[in-house]
């Protein structure tokens, strides 16, 4: 029970980070409320006991940050102010999302046979022994030396390098391709660097 | 004013910190399989040690230290092994099996190729990361008098 | 209190695609993705837990003189994990590669203001 009031006051203290992050004029303030709730949510990953998860997330966070504030912080032409346009689509948003949300819980149930298991209580077996492979055999299999067996002691580690590495392929490759995104994207052909960043209009570089 | 680096004091913690974050990345990457990290986390460490080293002694310097060249090829290689790693399961069967021997549970050199793996996945993202930080860093911030 | 929990998870995610649609600065549109980005992973983590009784949370992580039918009683999930793990490092490859977007833009157009570039382009 303690667990999940702290885990509630921590998303609340996200949602309003992000309001602020949203809703700033200034851009280097809404980037540093974001940095916040990204922290936010590192400690929410401890609690819930995905240590990898904590650290992993502390540390993107920081290069995010950095990136960002380093694109923002001379260039902060404040953001103009909303129009009454934005306020009418974020009530239609917050509507529709309301209206979704309750007809997914109301059709499928919040029970362990329903749309979404109970807070604490997740579904880890398949729904019969036909299914091989699914959490509750990762966990009681992972540390062994079966034939199913990987010798890790760390299951995180065991589903993603072992029984799920295909899918650590996949990720590695939109990494890959993400990272040549950014570099085609930033290359200069044919001009040379600084030509027309390195001097402003005094002259000085 | 941003490319020449930061203060003195900036600069000498940077040299002393900078090598332990690295080793600290790659310890946490190598024990991935006996406690919490891996691939990942190690590999954003280490990427997180060479933001340091760019930001503190600015980007001219710091290419000269962690060229684009190495950042590439590393990042390529990282990939190749793990897909070698991944055609090498077909000695024991199937496409991506766990082929070489199990080990002592809680030793170093156990769990077959995971550790293999979370190695090459450091190299991968560490230097995928960092060689992104320093092509978006090559850009100067624009100067005040410079905006529309 | 789990029912309020994810339709707060919820909230965060529709604050994120509110930034993304109704916001007129390339910054904030950023900055909405990477709400919806957040919001993805933590709905996720959030699925896979499972408390050990008495206040305590056992994470998926064998320890010393444990047994893994121990570890199957009590642990957290660990699936979702993994599956959140690489999404957070591609997130920041998205963030590289969006900020290297914007960078492009402010200097081809010298402002970050969608209307003022939607004017200026051609």
């Amino acid at each position: 029970m303690g667990v999940e009031i702290l885990v509630l006051t921590l998303i609340v203290f996200t949602l309003i980070a992000a309001l602020l992050a949203v809703e700033a004029r200034d851009l280097l303030s809404s980037v540093i409320s974001l940095g916040a709730a990204g922290f936010a949510l590192s400690v929410i990953d401890l609690l819930v006991g995905a240590p990898d998860l904590a650290i992993t997330q502390v540390v993107v966070e920081v290069i995010a940050l950095v990136l960002l504030i380093r694109v923002v912080v001379t260039r902060r032409d404040t953001s103009t102010s909303a129009p009454r346009d934005a306020l009418r689509t974020g009530a239609v948003l917050l509507a529709c999302g309301v209206f979704l949300a309750a007809v997914l819980f109301a059709v499928g149930g919040f029970s362990k046979t329903g749309t979404m298991p109970p807070f604490g209580e997740p579904v880890l077996s398949g729904k019969a022994a036909v299914e091989p492979g699914v959490s509750a055999d990762y966990l009681a299999n992972a540390a062994t030396d079966t034939a199913k067996g990987t010798g890790a002691a760390n299951a995180v580690t065991a589903v993603l390098l072992d029984y799920r590495a295909y899918d650590t392929l996949g990720e590695a490759t939109v990494i890959f391709v993400s990272i040549i995104g950014a570099y085609a994207i930033l290359r200069r052909v044919g001009r040379t660097r600084g030509g027309e960043l390195g001097k402003g209009p005094t002259g000085h570089a | 004013m941003k490319q020449a680096g930061m203060t003195l004091i900036v600069k000498n913690t940077a040299k002393l910190v900078g090598g332990f974050i690295a080793v600290f990345g790659v310890y946490v990457a190598l024990t991935g399989h006996l406690g919490p990290g891996g691939g990942f986390a190690g590999g954003v460490i280490l990427a997180a040690a060479a933001v340091l080293i760019v930001l503190a002694f600015g980007r001219e310097f710091a290419s000269r230290v962690i060229t684009e060249r190495i950042c590439h090829v590393s990042d390529s290689c990282g990939a190749m092994l793990f897909a070698a790693i991944a055609l090498l399961g077909y000695l024991a069967g199937t496409f991506f099996v766990n082929f070489a021997p199990l080990g002592r549970l809680g030793h170093l050199a156990s769990a077959g190729t995971i550790p293999i793996s979370n190695l090459a996945i450091l190299v991968k993202v560490g230097a995928g990361l960092a060689g992104a930080f320093l092509a978006l860093s090559a850009f100067r911030p624009a100067k005040p008098n410079q905006e529309v | 209190m789990g029912i309020a929990i994810y339709l707060l998870t919820f909230a965060l995610l529709l604050i994120g695609v509110y930034a993304v649609v109704a916001k007129k600065n390339v910054i904030k549109i950023i900055v909405g993705v990477l709400i919806i980005d957040y919001a993805i992973n933590m709905l996720l983590v959030l699925v896979g837990y499972r408390g050990s009784g008495a206040g305590r949370v056992t994470p998926p992580i064998l320890a010393e003189g444990q047994s893994p039918a121990e570890l199957a009683a009590t642990a957290v999930d660990p699936l979702p994990q993994a599956m959140v793990l690489t999404s957070i490092v591609i997130g920041l490859g998205l963030t590289a590669l969006m900020v290297a977007l914007a960078i492009r833009l402010h200097e081809k157009y010298g402002t970050f203001d969608m209307d003022r570039i939607r004017k200026l382009r051609g």
